[in-house]
């Protein structure tokens, strides 16, 4: 193995919350930063030419190749789990810029309620018992205290929309039900699609607050506090799944990285995949990869950062032997417990005008949250958690939706009647959707798989995860109102999304995973403090959504982008002064 | 090395084609009359005639307008088998392959190019049957991992950018009003409300003025 020279800090992984780390620490201090990244260099200018849904939306060409690496799943403990062979409930990007390259840019606040959940239901429901499975923990860190890092976030992407609560002042046609903001937004919503239009027509007539979705795809041309200017969407809807070929979409490689370049403190090392972080006494020491020619390599640093999406942080915890393996049986150990996605809830509204779905951006939309949480929820309904409700213009194209066709209308999905009603319902069909919190479980987590490894012989994570009665009444709940919405839309047929059944990998569902590395108050229940650092080996610290106890309803791309400007101000501000355990 | 296979088909009954040879230089096939003769990269000339013809039932040429064949789907899927997607270089493949619960999708071992031979093989004397027969045939099949891959890429070949082999001449987005990729819609985005926009269909090298090559022409 090669040993290179010792570095002050190494950091795995070249996405959102890596290169924002690496940002804030070689932008306030004179540490050198290493950042390995297992992917290839991205940069807008390649975007251009892979506006292509086949290669791109379909066959997933920005994504981990899943044959060098995928996970496993099972529904419970007493199953035996499969690997996920192809992608489908959730795409982990790789790449310098990782999945905040190819993702659309939807930047909801959580709600206040959300990371003090566990002390909000004591306070709530007194003593009423709540189901014992459940998991739900306070994250350590209030709203208010992270208002100031959601504003920092706001900036750094530039986000579009309309506040709706400012320091307590509500405010029409912005979201009533969120947290006080201190600031408007930096830039005005995007334009209304057509669709949009219909949404909040249709939400105002049943009594609801809609706002547009705030939106990391400028509305305008905008200059951010690190002076990366950057111009507004054009539409074009090649968002989810894409990069922006003109940097609309706030993206790590044209937000950060324009950034990073300038400093002689920083390397990006491409083509790099982390296989361990080497460790003795309670001390990190270093990260050993494999290299883009196939050598193996040791990186010594004084400090380590993880930043490797949800699933690979806690797989590399795991593999390198760092923190106590959560057991769902005892209830013993931390790291892997957890484990959380999204509840969703989907209907077709097929409506008698076109809709240019074509035209879009991967925000663009409109949401109401007056059912988001438990504020509108009493026990007697069975749902602890509500979620947001909202449509989306985000760009159809036809491979993926061709071919939608109201109940009933054709016997089958291919052959002369269908290709009739497909082609008479096309661009005539709206989706609008239902986004819950998913709670925590403890039956939910992530361990190492005994049976499956990856190209280099290392083992899987397996995810053990299924939906539980309450994500099923959550998802009916949901639909119910959904069901209604669409009626108001004038429809001229409704094809709801069916029941929630058992868990499955095979539908795409959203790539919002949480959880398995969590922050707390104390290292019995959490492996990171509330500023991100590891409980147990203080020179370790651990960014993303891998963070969440649980996770909210709205995309956690902004709340992990505020948690890591949280966790980069307790670096720079204390632990690089002076090392140590913060708490 | 494998003998040159030729897919001939009536020269009128394509949208004008621009294909890529192995070498990925381009070619253009115009409409005219007479036949044509496409170079196969993966099928047999005889296993070219069952798909295409099953492809012409799941999206058929009829009076809504073309279907599978004018759009060339057959070279589409030719060019995918032939290229790493058939060979599953990104599908996980690592054993033990087990039966599996029906949330966990497709575990089995055989690749695209395995699961098309295996199902060809089945379809037997399928092109030379009258269309209800060949329906017949494939509803008894459209619970099998093979169909549901044959409509998924009938509709992939049908309305992919002409780069990948399909949607010949652009008559599939032209059928479904799709105008390709376009650079900004900052101008109609909020001015065609409930009116349909429906420019003639560009694809992506002739908005991007550059030539791109499809995933599919990745050699390894």
């Amino acid at each position: 193995m090669r040993r290179l020279k010792p570095v002050d800090v190494v950091i795995v992984g070249g996405g959102w919350t890596g290169l924002l780390m690496a940002k804030e620490i070689t932008s306030r201090t004179a540490l050198s930063v290493v950042v390995l990244e297992r992917g290839p260099a991205r940069k807008t200018e390649d975007y251009a030419t892979t506006m292509d849904e086949l290669d791109y939306a379909i066959r997933l060409r920005l994504m981990q190749n899943i044959a060098e690496e995928t996970v496993t799943h099972r529904h419970s403990s007493a199953d035996r789990a499969g690997p996920i062979r192809q992608h489908g409930s959730f795409l982990p990007g790789t790449g310098v810029g990782g999945a905040g390259e190819h993702w659309n840019g939807i930047s909801y606040r959580f709600l206040p309620d959300v990371f003090t959940l566990a002390t909000h239901w004591r306070e709530k429901y007194g003593r009423a018992p709540l189901p014992e499975e459940l998991a739900v923990e306070d994250w350590g860190v209030t709203y208010e205290e992270l208002e100031p890092c959601y504003w920092r976030a706001e900036q750094m992407m530039g986000v579009s929309g309309k506040a709706g609560n400012l320091r307590g002042r509500l405010i029409e046609g912005g979201n009533v039900f969120e947290g006080p903001r201190s600031q408007e937004y930096p830039t005005p919503p995007l334009k209304s699609s057509y669709l949009s239009t219909l949404f909040r027509k249709a939400a105002l007539d049943l009594g609801y607050h809609p706002y547009p979705a705030p939106a990391a795809n400028l509305s305008e041309s905008y200059t951010n506090p690190d002076g990366i200017s950057r111009p507004g969407c054009a539409y074009c809807g090649y968002c989810e799944r894409f990069g922006c070929m003109i940097g609309a979409k706030a993206q790590p490689t044209n937000t950060l990285l324009p950034v990073l370049a300038r400093k002689k403190n920083f390397t990006l090392r491409t083509g790099c995949w982390a296989r361990r972080v080497t460790h003795r006494d309670g001390r990190a020491e270093g990260v050993v990869y494999v290299g883009p020619a196939g050598e193996e390599v040791l990186q010594p640093a004084q400090t380590v950062v993880l930043a490797s999406w949800t699933l690979n942080n806690t797989r590399l915890l795991l593999l390198s032997g760092i923190g106590e393996p959560y057991d769902a049986a005892s209830g013993k150990g931390t790291l892997g417990k957890n484990l959380t996605h999204q509840v969703g809830a989907g209907a077709q509204v097929f409506l008698d005008k076109p809709l240019n779905a074509f035209m879009g951006s991967g925000s663009l939309g409109v949401a109401f949250a007056d059912l988001d949480g438990d504020r509108a929820l009493d026990r007697s309904s069975g749902v602890l958690r509500g979620g947001h409700f909202q449509t989306g213009s985000t760009g159809n194209r036809p491979i993926a939706t061709f071919g939608a066709t109201p109940p009933g209308e054709a016997e089958s999905n291919w052959g002369a009647a269908w290709k009739k009603a497909a082609l008479a319902w096309r661009d005539k069909v709206a989706g609008v959707g239902f986004s819950g919190e998913h709670l925590s479980y403890r039956q939910n987590y992530m361990d190492l798989d005994p049976t499956y490894t990856d190209k280099h012989g290392d083992r899987l994570l397996r995810l053990t995860l299924d939906w539980t009665e309450h994500e099923r009444r959550q998802a009916a709940y949901g639909g119910g109102i959904l069901a209604e919405l669409a009626k108001a839309l004038g429809p001229k047929a409704i094809n709801l999304s069916p029941p929630l059944g058992r868990y499955t990998v095979t539908r795409y569902q959203g790539t919002h995973i949480q959880g398995g590395v969590i922050m707390g108050g104390s290292p019995e229940r959490s492996v990171v403090n509330p500023y991100l650092q590891h409980w147990r080996t203080p020179n370790l610290w651990v960014v993303g959504a891998s963070a969440f106890p649980q996770n909210g309803s709205g995309n956690p791309t902004l709340t992990v982008l505020a948690l890591t400007y949280r966790a980069a101000d307790a670096f720079v501000d204390r632990y690089s002064k002076r090392p140590g355990a913060l708490l | 090395m494998r003998r040159r296979e030729f897919l001939t088909m009536p020269a009128k009954s394509l949208g004008g084609l621009l294909l890529y040879t192995l070498a990925g230089e381009p070619v253009r096939v115009q409409a005219q009359d007479g036949t044509v003769r496409v170079p196969l990269r993966f099928f047999t000339a005889d296993e070219a005639r069952v798909v295409a013809a099953a492809c012409e039932r799941i999206f058929p040429s009829d009076e809504n307008g073309p279907g599978a064949t004018e759009t060339g789907v057959v070279i589409y899927i030719d060019r995918q088998l032939a290229g790493p997607y058939g060979r599953d270089r990104y599908r996980y493949t690592k054993g033990p392959f087990v039966e599996s619960v029906p949330e966990h999708g497709y575990q089995g071992q055989a690749n695209p190019r395995e699961i098309y031979r295996e199902g060809i093989r089945l379809l037997g004397d399928f092109a030379d049957l009258p269309a209800a027969q060949q329906d017949e045939r494939l509803q008894a099949i459209e619970q099998t991992v093979f169909f549901q891959m044959l409509r998924a890429h009938t509709i992939e070949g049908m309305f992919s950018d002409p780069m990948h082999g399909g949607n010949a001449g652009l008559i599939g987005w032209q059928l479904i009003g799709f105008p390709g990729p376009v650079m900004s819609y900052r101008d109609e985005i909020d001015r065609y409300h409930g009116l349909p926009w429906r420019p003639k269909p560009k694809s992506l090298e002739q908005v991007t003025r550059r030539r791109v090559k499809g995933w599919e022409e990745e050699v390894d």
